[in-house]
């Protein structure tokens, strides 16, 4: 299996997640992820032939439908299949402050530096960068911002809290 | 007004570097056109027919005298010596070189200024009534709320890729001057049964493609959940507006295709999640942030009301001036003054470098140091005492800028159309200036009375010619600029969309049939009715028949 780097908490880190097709073969013994019927179809068997499972969530799927399986699951990961589709920036605020995920919440598609503070203020800690891209570049988009105004998943406190 | 403190400041200045390294990397190819285009967007900077434009954002339209003279700096240094005054109280720069933008928002960071969400698909710059805080009718001064919106909106995280574009407007007034009606949400200040006070909260309006009056969502909406109540509404616009289709992606689509009943149903059970969290809005932050915007030091001698009435009668030009530009003022022997910048040979909204100076010296000497822009692209000074308004007068009219044509057909809302915009499909400005000619005789707009002629370029209706009493609108037929005139529309409480009134006309035609349509309303109008009261009375047909069935 190919491996990539991704940003973890505000590091580079290896990544050995797999991204399944609907078709395709679950490797014995490794960390994949699904999209959401997938998972909903065959939950077992995944769980099963699969180490670790995580699901791909779109903009139009509804994220309290894995309310259930958090304990199952290892990752969930936001699809963002343009930079401008938003969706997912909802879903992200809502299973971290609102469902309670722990785990890792992952943004996968095409995500470029410039989303990655906006992404980890709504409490996305794994960023797939796009492989096109320098991701030791992408860090920097960390320090761009000092403070912020309002309350999101990386911050319950509004700025008037602190004025 | 609003001054930034520490945190503002770091704000926007960490914008200004983070967009100067987006500029650079654009520059040395590490990012393609594609790739920066919402990044430049999300900062005001579009690509138009010739050059950049940048749009600055001028918050619920309120300018002190030194952001006033960085503004005509910058036109000066950056731009060809003027900017634009937008129909949404904000200023364009024509000219600006991509290189020389981050310059350019590094001198407006050090007036507490920015061109932060004035574009892409994010909550824009924050709009209000421009008589804010002077208005005799006003029950309680919008821009605290404003204020307190603008720093909850600036770089949402949630937010910032939105389906579309979303206009918030906030009135405290009872006549609403801020088009409340015609926004994502529009705000207006109410009070209940009990005394309190609230928002009475309209969402789904607008105009565009698809004009539609806003409906209400709440009728009273506690303060405290100003920011809460509206992270709902935004929460279930990002999550189920339309994403398929740009022109059918504002909100007023989605609140259409649920119907309000559902949509309420909807936000309020996200509301009902969210409004006990640090969301809530505290006492506090209200009185803080109302703080900076007491009122100036009014003078206890401000000059007698009557001694100016007596120079009017004894100057007729100043008689006009005083009766068009000036409106009363809730301060006893204080007036606000409005700045038509709708003169002959100028396209509307535009202003010089040098104007720009003399505006800042003028409310410097004559009103607290305090300059407004409103969405009808003219700009106000606030508070000028009655002993001061004939000097006022006469700096102005000495640099041509006491144009007495406010609230007539003269005082034309007008988009850049085709000679700036990318977007546009006919010309406005030059149609504007064919009217602007057509009709300069003084005498005869002040018979016509209140007239709102809003002429677009394209159908995204930024000359919002969906609500002009007379609309105009430009379009591109086989490659030939025609217009399509429309009646009846209406952008305050008594908010209505125009009508067409018939095939559009080439571009040689416009003056002539707006004529048409005047001598109609002269000939039809009933004691002080308005053009807008006449056209509601009688309807379309006989306007109709005077413009087309002559032609």
């Amino acid at each position: 299996m190919t491996q990539r780097n991704v940003i973890r908490n505000r590091e580079i880190v290896q990544d050995d997640w797999e991204y399944l097709g609907a078709e395709d073969a679950v490797p014995e013994g490794g960390k994949v992820i699904v999209e959401l019927a997938r998972w909903k179809q065959e939950r077992e068997a995944l769980l099963q032939a699969a180490e670790e499972v995580g699901v791909l969530l779109r903009g139009d799927d509804d994220p309290k439908e894995l309310l259930e399986d958090f304990e199952h699951l290892s990752a969930i990961s936001l699809d963002f299949p343009k930079f401008a589709d938003g969706r997912c920036y909802s879903h992200a605020r809502l299973l971290r402050e609102r469902y309670g995920w722990k785990k890792d919440l992952r943004a996968h598609g095409d995500i470029l530096r410039d989303q990655a503070f906006f992404l980890w203020r709504c409490g996305v800690d794994v960023l797939e960068i796009r492989e096109d891209k320098d991701i030791n570049d992408a860090l920097e988009a960390f320090r761009e911002f000092s403070v912020t105004y309002q309350p999101a998943a990386d911050s319950q406190q509004a700025i008037y809290h602190l004025r | 007004m609003y001054r930034y403190d520490n945190y503002d400041s770091k704000i926007v200045y960490e914008r200004v570097a983070q967009f100067r390294g987006q500029v650079e990397r654009r520059m040395s190819g590490e990012l393609s056109e594609d790739e920066f285009r919402p990044l430049r967007l999300m900062n005001g900077l579009y690509l138009q027919r010739h050059a950049y434009m940048l749009r600055v954002a001028i918050p619920y339209g309120l300018l002190s005298s030194d952001q006033v003279r960085t503004l005509a700096k910058i036109a000066r240094d950056y731009d060809k010596g003027y900017g634009h005054i937008t129909t949404r109280q904000n200023i364009q720069y024509n000219w600006p070189k991509l290189q020389e933008v981050p310059d350019l928002l590094e001198e407006l960071a050090h007036v507490e200024m920015h061109a932060i969400q004035t574009s892409g698909n994010c909550i824009r710059n924050i709009s209000a009534d421009h008589f804010a805080g002077i208005a005799g009718d006003e029950i309680e001064d919008p821009r605290p709320y404003c204020e307190i919106m603008r720093q909850w909106s600036t770089f949402h995280p949630e937010f910032s890729f939105l389906p579309r574009k979303f206009k918030i407007a906030v009135t405290g007034a009872t006549r609403d001057r801020a088009a409340v009606r015609f926004h994502d949400i529009g705000y207006r200040i109410v009070e209940n049964e009990a005394g309190e006070r609230g928002f009475e909260v309209i969402v789904g309006g607008g105009m565009g493609r698809t004009p539609i009056i806003g409906e209400v969502i709440t009728e009273f909406l506690p303060k405290e959940h100003l920011l809460s109540y509206t992270e709902a509404i935004l929460r279930v616009y990002n999550l189920f507006g339309r994403r398929d289709n740009k022109y059918k992606a504002r909100i007023k689509i989605l609140v259409r295709s649920l119907g309000i009943e559902e949509f309420k149903r909807q936000v309020e059970e996200e509301w009902e999640q969210i409004k006990d969290s640090a969301l809530h809005l505290t006492q506090e932050e209200i009185d803080r942030v109302s703080a900076y915007f007491v009122a100036p030091d009014y003078s206890d001698e401000p000059g007698d009301v009557s001694e100016v009435e007596a120079f009017a009668s004894s100057n007729p030009k100043f008689a006009r001036w005083y009766k068009r530009n000036v409106h009363e003022h809730k301060v006893e022997g204080y007036f606000a003054v409005t700045l038509s910048l709708k003169a002959p040979g100028v396209p509307p909204g535009d202003i010089t470098d040098a104007q720009l100076d003399l505006v800042a010296d003028l409310a410097d000497t004559y009103s607290f140091g305090r300059v407004r822009t409103t969405h009808e692209q003219n700009l106000v000074f606030s508070d000028v005492p009655a002993n001061q308004l004939v000097a006022l007068w006469e700096a102005l009219d000495e640099n041509a800028l006491a144009t007495p044509n406010v609230g007539t057909l003269a005082d034309m809302i007008c988009c850049p159309g085709l000679d700036f915009c990318a977007l546009a499909n006919a010309g406005s400005i030059g149609v504007a200036a064919s009217i602007y000619e057509r009709f300069d005789d003084l005498d005869y707009l002040y018979d016509l009375g209140e007239i709102k002629l809003k002429m677009s370029g394209c159908i995204n209706s930024c000359g919002h010619h969906h609500v002009g009493h007379i609309g105009i609108l430009g379009i591109d037929k086989r490659g030939e600029e025609f217009y399509q005139l429309m009646l009846g529309g209406e952008a305050s409480d008594d908010a209505s969309l125009g009508k067409w009134l018939g095939p559009a006309l080439p571009k040689g035609d416009v003056p002539d049939a707006v004529g048409k349509v005047l001598d109609v309303y002269v000939e039809e109008r009933e004691d002080g009715e308005r053009f807008i009261d006449t056209y509601r009375r009688i309807g379309p047909d006989k306007f109709k028949e005077r413009v087309y069935d002559a032609a």
